[in-house]
């Protein structure tokens, strides 16, 4: 006999959420003692959610187990966001929340209701690059370029956060970015050129 | 610690011809086209090792929100390519390669696919993984290499070699025997394998898919489905790094396309992380033993070098993991002999050099154990047995520089620093080691074909149906054809990953800008002779002149002899009436000059390290790794590839190493937080620096391959230099504080 279970991890944020998604928990209440073969998976409401996106506003209706990084990548069709490995763990997914790093694969989206948020899409001023775009460019901060939006964006908040004073800083601040390729001692050229320059980011 | 060597201006010519691309998010990876009526399938994979399913209940998940159906053995369509045997019995030479998916009820590895729950989300199939419930009848099953390897009636033999004397080693005045073990290691590039799957009818499709090698997947497909080639085309307009694991399809390619017929609707399965760990190949565990022994001057006297690899029960994978030690050292007596041993696991693949770095490890290190026997430099025991023509084949070799980087590694790195009494040397309270490594790969060259288009405006584009994982192949191309048509590069678009594109080589092997560089350099001299003879054809002031006399240069064609006889190549097709010019050439990987040498890229790294003294941390200071690749074509991505490979090194040599549980058979850390990659923390200033000096017998670009001679012999660079360090010689990678014998570190 089993019994059916939320499972744990990132599910578990859901127990912070609103009103919703606690109803998406209630099945796991009532189900405990119910065997398996008799369990009947109930439908998931969607819930309203409006973001503001690299300056747009959105107004949504999102299944309350979609991740932020979903909702970008397979709902807005902003792709710009990779997912690397869904668990917080490479940086792939970094984003700006209301001026702060996330790994958007970690956060669901309807907890980020009303929230600013940029993406590598919003980086650029229309065609003119941002200074960490035209530094990645020039030092070739990347290879397969598929961590690389995470690492801009992360690389963007270390300088703005005050953190960008050596290489050894950097590195440290950098550090839940992962490049397979190895592009790393390219990305920290790219990050000090910008703290040098004195642009603002 | 803030600006280190730079070998290279940068400058904007040299920049990565689809950076912006990828620094603005928009460069398309498989999983983001976006596909009308998409549904989203994943997998249900076995939480048994091996053995038997005798009953698979789907009925729950089928009645989940969203789920639109559960395919596995008991529902799944015939694939014409899955059957060994066609319908009249005879052999099909269709047969799909590898694990058949959702095609039979065996399991034959933990983590197999049993079933594809296909839904219209993300989150209601995931969500309806814990709904299937299987029944299994168990198998016992082997994972544990070290321990069934000793049974020596489970190894397969492949083959062995020798020249000289067997075993000659053991009768020189010195000699060693060390053993040498690597775990597996697994490629695990940022972007997830994932296909779409997009039929139109019965036998026509589209699929976008992950691969290095698009007309291979194009092939695949076309074999498993029973239909044309010309009915699948394969799209894949940017790769996020591959290393190898991109060289063959995983399961979620046949899954894909199996869901999209049978729904009748596209579909799209993208690997999970974990699933990277198990459902695509690996570089092998191996086990290896090289006897070596040298007379009192260093002179190698023989080679033995024994490996053993593991594969998986249902797919034989071996590489050339001893064939290194027949060709990089001068030595009249080499025996080799390999054996793969099947395990119940998936089955490993290619991983960035692969069988060289696994060679190169052991070579590498035994050179060093060695020198340090005979109270030797390293270095100069490599110079005494430098191989001056291929001992294998007495072939010359085409070009050859490795004394070059041997030199320049030395200097770069402060060689003479280097204690010749290990564990002797303290810098800030660290003690200081320094190590080198060599590594070798072969030049190869395949076939590739390239089609041009000249547009009326003088714009050129060329496309082939090739990928680019990262090393740059759109920049190195755009460079090659604006070389040889003395054009700027903003003029030219290199255009790559469609099957419609004329047929190019996997990127594999270190192959590709030789192979895909000579047909761009075909095609652009084509396209050369065809203007000049159209100017002589059209142009009166050209009509009395030879095309020998007449050249092409920056967007102009001109008479050599008399400079006024000149046109742009914009108004000799407007002369013309010419809307565009198509050429497609063909490039033959081999030729009758090629067969006459021996054809390799070599490179050195030199390592310095820092070994703390009371925990055994390791920590690299400095490492400088060097190329002998022919004439390098795109300075700047070719310096980026080999500043990958020596990360790639540091992951190999110091963190990376795949766990089983073999009480369960399942792989114990299949993530990022648990399977360590190199990060920015650990990477210490990194120098390159290449030969650069051309190999025109390779191909006429003068360049050899540089992918995989990155990282070979790099591991071994770091041991040697753990061992000057300390004292202390593991063999085992990954080498740690515990292995080094700092247990409360």
């Amino acid at each position: 006999m089993q019994t059916f279970k939320v499972d744990e991890g990132r599910r578990g944020f859901l127990k912070k959420s609103s009103a919703i998604t606690a109803l998406y928990l209630m099945p796991s209440l009532f189900v405990k003692a119910i065997s398996f073969d008799k369990l009947i998976p109930l439908p998931i409401a969607k819930e309203k959610l409006q973001l503001e996106i690299n300056g747009k506003t959105y107004n949504l209706e999102v299944d309350a187990r979609t991740s932020l990084l979903d909702l970008l990548r397979e709902q807005i069709g902003l792709t710009g966001t990779k997912k690397g490995c869904d668990m917080g763990q490479c940086g792939a997914c970094i984003i700006h929340v209301n001026g702060k790093r996330l790994n958007s694969c970690m956060s669901l989206a309807i907890d980020n209701n009303n929230s600013k948020i940029v993406t590598i899409e919003g980086l650029a001023k229309g065609d003119q690059l941002h200074p960490m775009q035209e530094a990645f460019i020039k030092h070739d901060g990347m290879q397969c370029g598929y961590c690389t939006s995470g690492q801009i964006m992360s690389a963007v908040a270390c300088v703005r956060e005050g953190q960008a004073t050596s290489r050894e800083k950097i590195k440290d601040y950098m550090e839940g970015n992962i490049c397979r390729c190895g592009s790393y001692q390219n990305i920290v050229d790219a990050i000090m050129e910008v703290k040098k320059s004195g642009k603002p980011v | 610690m803030s600006d280190f060597n730079k070998y290279f201006k940068m400058d904007a010519d040299d920049d990565r011809a689809d950076g912006f691309e990828k620094v603005t998010g928009k460069a398309k990876f498989t999983a983001e086209h976006q596909i009308p009526n998409l549904a989203y399938g994943v997998f249900v994979c076995s939480t048994i090792a091996k053995g038997t399913i005798k009953n698979l209940d789907d009925s729950l998940a089928l009645k989940a929100s969203g789920v639109f159906d559960v395919i596995s053995f008991k529902n799944c369509p015939t694939i014409p390519g899955y059957n060994s045997l066609t319908a009249d019995g005879k052999r099909n030479n269709q047969e799909w390669r590898g694990l058949k998916v959702l095609s039979d009820n065996k399991v034959r590895f933990f983590g197999q696919p049993i079933a594809l729950i296909v839904a219209d989300s993300f989150e209601n199939a995931t969500d309806a993984i814990k709904l299937v419930k299987a029944e299994y009848e168990k198998e016992d099953f082997e994972t544990d290499f070290h321990k069934t390897r000793l049974d020596a009636s489970k190894l397969k033999a492949n083959g062995n070699y020798k020249r000289g004397n067997v075993a000659a080693y053991k009768t020189a005045p010195i000699f060693i025997e060390p053993e040498y073990n690597i775990p597996i290691e697994v490629h695990n590039p940022m972007e997830m394998h994932a296909s779409i799957a997009v039929w139109d009818g019965d036998n026509k499709l589209t699929v976008y898919d992950k691969t290095q090698a698009p007309k291979r997947t194009q092939s695949a497909i076309a074999g498993a489905f029973g239909i044309p080639e010309k009915n699948v085309r394969v799209i894949v307009e940017f790769v996020g790094g591959a290393f190898g694991s991109g060289l063959r399809s995983w399961l979620n390619l046949p899954a894909a396309c199996i869901a999209a017929k049978k729904l009748n609707r596209p579909v799209k399965v993208v690997l999970t992380r974990p699933q990277m760990f198990s459902l695509v190949g690996y570089r092998p565990q191996s086990w290896q033993k090289i006897g070596m022994g040298a007379d009192a001057s260093g002179k190698l006297l023989g080679i033995s070098h024994s490996a053993i690899s593991n594969t998986s029960r249902y797919e034989d994978f071996r590489e050339g993991i001893v064939d290194v030690s027949r060709f990089l050292y001068a030595c009249e007596n080499v025996d080799t002999d390999y054996k793969v041993l099947p395990l119940d696991v998936s089955t490993p693949t290619w991983m960035r050099g692969p069988g060289e770095v696994t060679g190169c490890y052991a070579l590498e290190c035994a050179l060093d154990e060695l020198a340090y026997k005979l109270k030797m430099d390293p270095v100069e025991l490599r110079i005494k047995n430098h191989a001056d023509v291929n001992p294998e084949n007495n072939l010359p070799w085409s070009t050859k520089y490795l004394k070059e980087c041997y030199e320049t590694g030395k200097e770069k790195i402060g060689w003479k620093n280097r204690p010749k009494i290990p564990g002797t040397l303290k810098e800030n309270g660290m003690l200081v080691g320094y190590g080198m490594g060599s590594g070798v790969f072969g030049a190869g060259r395949n076939n590739a074909s390239v089609r041009v288009i000249l547009k009326a405006d003088g714009n050129i584009i060329l496309q082939s149906a090739v990928s680019d994982m990262g090393p740059g192949t759109t920049t190195s191309m755009t460079k090659v054809a604006a070389e040889n048509l003395q054009m700027p590069l903003n003029k030219i678009k290199f255009q790559l990953g469609d099957t419609d594109f004329p047929p190019g080589p996997g990127q594999g092997g270190s192959s590709t800008t030789s192979s895909l560089g000579s047909a761009v350099f075909l095609v652009c001299e084509t396209l050369k002779q065809n203007l000049k003879e159209l100017a002589v054809q059209k142009i009166d002031s050209f009509k009395n002149l030879q095309t020998v006399d007449i050249d092409v240069k920056n967007e102009n064609i001109f008479s050599t002899k008399d400079s006024t006889i000149k046109i742009s190549i914009a108004d000799l097709m407007k002369a013309s009436e010419k809307q565009s010019i198509e050429i497609v050439k063909d490039s033959q990987g081999n030729n009758p000059q090629v067969i006459k040498y021996s054809s390799f890229s070599f490179s050195t790294h030199f390592v310095k390290v820092h070994v703390h003294p009371k925990t055994g941390a390791i920590e690299l200071k400095h490492v400088v790794t060097t190329g002998d690749a022919g004439k390098i074509i795109s300075e700047n991505t070719a310096r980026s590839q080999m500043l990958g490979g020596a990360v790639g090194g540091i992951g190999m040599a110091l963190k990376e190493e795949l766990k089983f549980n073999h009480q369960t058979g399942e792989i114990e850390n299949a993530s990022f937080g648990t399977y360590h990659v190199p990060l920015h923390t650990d990477i210490p200033p990194i120098d390159v620096w290449f030969v650069n000096k051309p190999d025109f017998i390779v191909n006429p670009i003068g360049a050899k391959g540089l992918g995989e001679i990155a990282l070979i012999g790099f591991a071994a660079a770091v041991a040697n230099a753990v061992f000057n360090a300390t004292g202390k010689r593991v063999r085992d990678l990954p080498i740690t504080p515990e292995k080094l014998g700092f247990k409360n570190a």
